[in-house]
């Protein structure tokens, strides 16, 4: 037991601190490797092979972590070297042959290799002869990191780690200073809105459950993330599930909740394992399980995992898929709040906005709705508060996970930030908020839109869940669109008819236009299926099925034109694609 | 069904170390434990929830990670999600059926290998990605897709 003075957070607090200050201060240096899918995927796993191996060989004694990801994707495999007191020397694109050599020459020899980094992090004072600052970096200088605050920089399995850099502060004040009703005001106040694509206020939704006296209530959060394009999700359980464990824990108290669900897609293997190591840990400390923190607050989180099913990121399939069933979306009403999963009260939050939660209740509410775009009633704009969280990928020269303020332009993030399209190319159009969203061109008007949720729904497209897919003048736009309604197709669960059998129909139409193939009446006979799927479908998936096809033939009918009328492509079309024929069985 | 598979799949479903255990969490468990679903195991999930072989049927069937025969021992997966689709992934797919004989998804004919469209790897940033045996790859050519593969054959166990 602890001295009454002195609560049990601040003896765990000073044993983070401890340890944190014997990493980064203590008398060994610390090598960190991005080890996200992205930096899996570029080789970063024998990039840490190699770097024991060398160790060894060398007989050094070095702290190799497997951090996530810093969100420089594009730089994957990503290494640091911090020095202990020193500044962090980043190298990129790094492979088992050059970390061998960083480690001789930098690690065990003191001299860093100006010429292969990327930059540093750090005190000026101390930067090193050559290497430029890694805050200049066009993809971080404009960044304003809140949910991704510790993301590549801490071990995301070490939960003392997460608490020596202001992990758990929120948590604790919540319990100590703050009533349930409090802390709720204080997510009311922040104007944080939804970040799964509906962008519904975060605070009246946890005040539906608030309200309901059912003394057993449910927390989901939901990192069913099947949209192909968008990884922020992924890449926040990966670098730092802890946010959102903590994050949750501090809805579940907001709503006088007692568990919580962390439901990922089975497969995902780091994100699964880091956060079951941080929920393990929080037992541990007594930061979940019964009596949190000594006081009458219990709440329990598992992770749940589904089987590949696109819709059951859907909130009500979601429960479905929770309870073991086929992740089909359900009537409503009765709304989640009053029948959740297992006929509990539930509220269903997205990874990102669970992820804000422990800085808005540090920071005050205040402080986050200072942030993004202010509302304009004239013009149906509610305002958006706090960032964006963003996934680049496509053609585009600085892919990566970045969070900037929303209120940035679409310009900004691509030109000035991301670089713009490589080779010397145009920028065609944009895929956002998944395959869902549809396209936009890359019109110097839509590159002008400012990333604001309501904006952004206006202009015909969706921020949503935050990936941005970039193609250049080299796309064919009804391929793309094939290809998105293909998977759309694949995807749909099946319930709804108009949206099981319409999305299988407007893929043979795509593909009939595809091959040339296509007929006049083929237009009007897709907006009759899109309008059916609209009117006749439960869920989002049928609903916004259409958006795809009305997405591109509002931006670039004259493609759909040339292939009916003028029979050629538009595009490097290739002449054969593959994707799975079948919908749920 | 040999007795060293059985035994897995009855740990598998009735040793679940979390707290809630569903129909979708056993297959899960399954799946982890021995790589597909056969007949027995959705014998013991159905006994083990206390439903029928039919509730049990219409779960695994509804996603599409689950096998009912056994792996291959090389799982070849190459995403077509529009980030890949847009960086080539079409032309990698051609190479990874070309490299394992196969014209579409599903097993080869010796047993040795499959390929399954993924629609998210969730390496979108290094796109075009594949993965072989769940190890992600990225920024794919064709290429560099054939010779990933031979190298994986040529080090596959012998059936």
């Amino acid at each position: 037991m602890t001295a009454p003075t002195e609560s049990p957070f601040d003896a765990i607090l000073a044993e983070a601190r401890r340890r944190w200050e014997d990493l980064t201060a203590g008398d060994r240096p610390w090598i960190r490797v991005g080890t996200g899918l992205a930096g899996e995927a570029a080789g970063g796993f024998e990039v840490v092979a190699a770097v024991k191996a060398t160790l060894e060989q060398q007989q050094v004694t070095a702290n190799v972590s497997e951090v996530g990801t810093l969100g420089l994707c594009f730089a994957e495999p990503l290494l640091d070297v911090q020095t202990p007191n020193g500044p962090r020397v980043f190298y990129g694109q790094v492979t088992p042959e050059l970390a061998e050599r960083i480690v001789r020459e930098h690690v065990a020899g003191g001299n860093p290799l100006p010429e292969n980094a990327i930059g540093y992090l750090g005190e000026p004072a101390q930067a090193p002869v050559g290497i430029t600052n890694l805050q200049d970096h066009p993809m971080m200088a404009l960044q304003q990191r809140i949910a991704l605050r510790n993301a590549g920089n801490i071990d995301p399995s070490d939960l003392y780690q997460y608490i020596a850099n202001g992990g758990y502060s929120a948590l604790s004040k919540a319990l100590t200073e703050m009533s349930p009703e409090d802390t709720l005001g204080e997510v009311r106040t922040s104007g944080l809105r939804g970040r799964g694509g509906a962008a519904f206020p975060a605070g009246i939704k946890w005040g539906f459950l608030a309200g309901n006296p059912d003394p057993n209530k449910y927390i989901l959060c939901n990192c069913e993330e099947g949209d192909p394009g968008a990884f922020n999700d992924r890449g926040i359980l990966e670098s730092d599930p802890a946010t959102v464990v903590e994050g949750i824990t501090i809805a579940g108290y907001a709503c006088n909740a007692n568990r919580g669900y962390i439901f990922i897609r089975y497969g995902h293997n780091q994100p699964i394992d880091r956060t079951r190591a941080v929920i393990r840990q929080a037992y541990e400390l007594g930061l979940l399980g019964q009596n949190i923190l000594g006081t009458d607050f219990s709440f329990d989180v598992e992770v749940a995992l589904t089987g590949d099913s696109y819709v059951s990121g859907e909130e009500t399939a979601l429960m479905e898929a929770i309870e073991g069933k086929r992740s089909m979306p359900r009537y409503r009403p009765p709304f989640p709040a009053q029948v959740g999963v297992f006929g509990k009260p539930s509220n269903i939050n997205n990874v990102k906005t669970l992820a804000y939660v422990p800085e808005i209740v540090a920071r005050g509410g205040q402080w986050f709705a200072g942030i993004g775009t202010p509302p304009d009633p004239d013009n149906r704009i509610n305002g958006s508060s706090g960032t964006a969280i963003l996934c680049l990928s496509g053609d585009i020269t600085y892919t990566g996970l970045i969070e900037v303020p929303l209120g940035m332009t679409l310009r900004q993030v691509l030109f000035d930030m991301a670089g713009g399209v490589p080779n010397g190319k145009s920028m065609k159009l944009l895929q956002t908020g998944g395959p869902l969203g549809g396209v936009l061109s890359a019109s110097d008007a839509n590159l002008d839109l400012v990333l604001d949720f309501d904006v952004f729904r206006a202009a015909g497209a969706i921020l949503g869940s935050g990936g941005i897919i970039v193609a250049d003048e080299d796309t064919c736009v009804v391929d793309l669109t094939r290809n998105l309604i293909a998977f759309c197709q694949y995807e749909s669960c099946g319930k709804c008819f108009p949206c099981r059998m319409g999305m299988s129909h407007l893929l043979e139409v795509l593909e009939r236009i595809s091959n040339l193939e296509g007929t006049e009446e083929d237009l009007a006979l897709m907006r009759n299926i899109g309008e059916n799927m609209q009117a006749g479908s439960l869920c989002g998936h049928g609903q916004l099925g259409f958006n795809p096809v009305s997405s591109a033939l509002r931006y670039f009918g004259h493609e759909f034109d040339a292939h009916i009328r003028e029979k050629r492509h538009t595009g490097d079309c290739p002449d054969q694609v593959f994707s799975p024929r079948l919908t749920r069985r | 069904m040999d007795d060293a598979t059985f035994q897995l799949i009855d740990r598998a479903v009735n040793d679940q170390p979390q707290s809630t255990v569903t129909v979708l969490s056993s297959l899960l468990a399954v799946e982890d434990a021995i790589g597909y679903i056969p007949t027995e195991a959705v014998e013991a999930v159905a006994v083990r929830m206390d439903a029928t072989v039919n509730d049990v049927w219409a779960v695994a069937t509804f996603y599409p990670n689950f096998r009912f025969d056994p792996p291959t021992d090389l799982r070849v997966e190459v995403c077509w999600g529009p980030s890949c689709h847009v960086m080539g992934a079409t032309a990698v797919i051609a190479a990874a059926q070309e490299a394992l004989g196969l014209s579409d998804e599903g097993d080869t004919l010796d047993g040795k290998a499959t390929l399954r469209y993924n629609t998210c790897l969730g390496a979108c940033a290094h796109a075009p990605v594949m993965a072989i045996n769940h190890h992600l790859a990225g920024r794919i050519t064709p290429d560099s897709a054939r010779s990933r593969i031979a190298s994986a054959l040529a080090t596959a166990p012998a059936h």
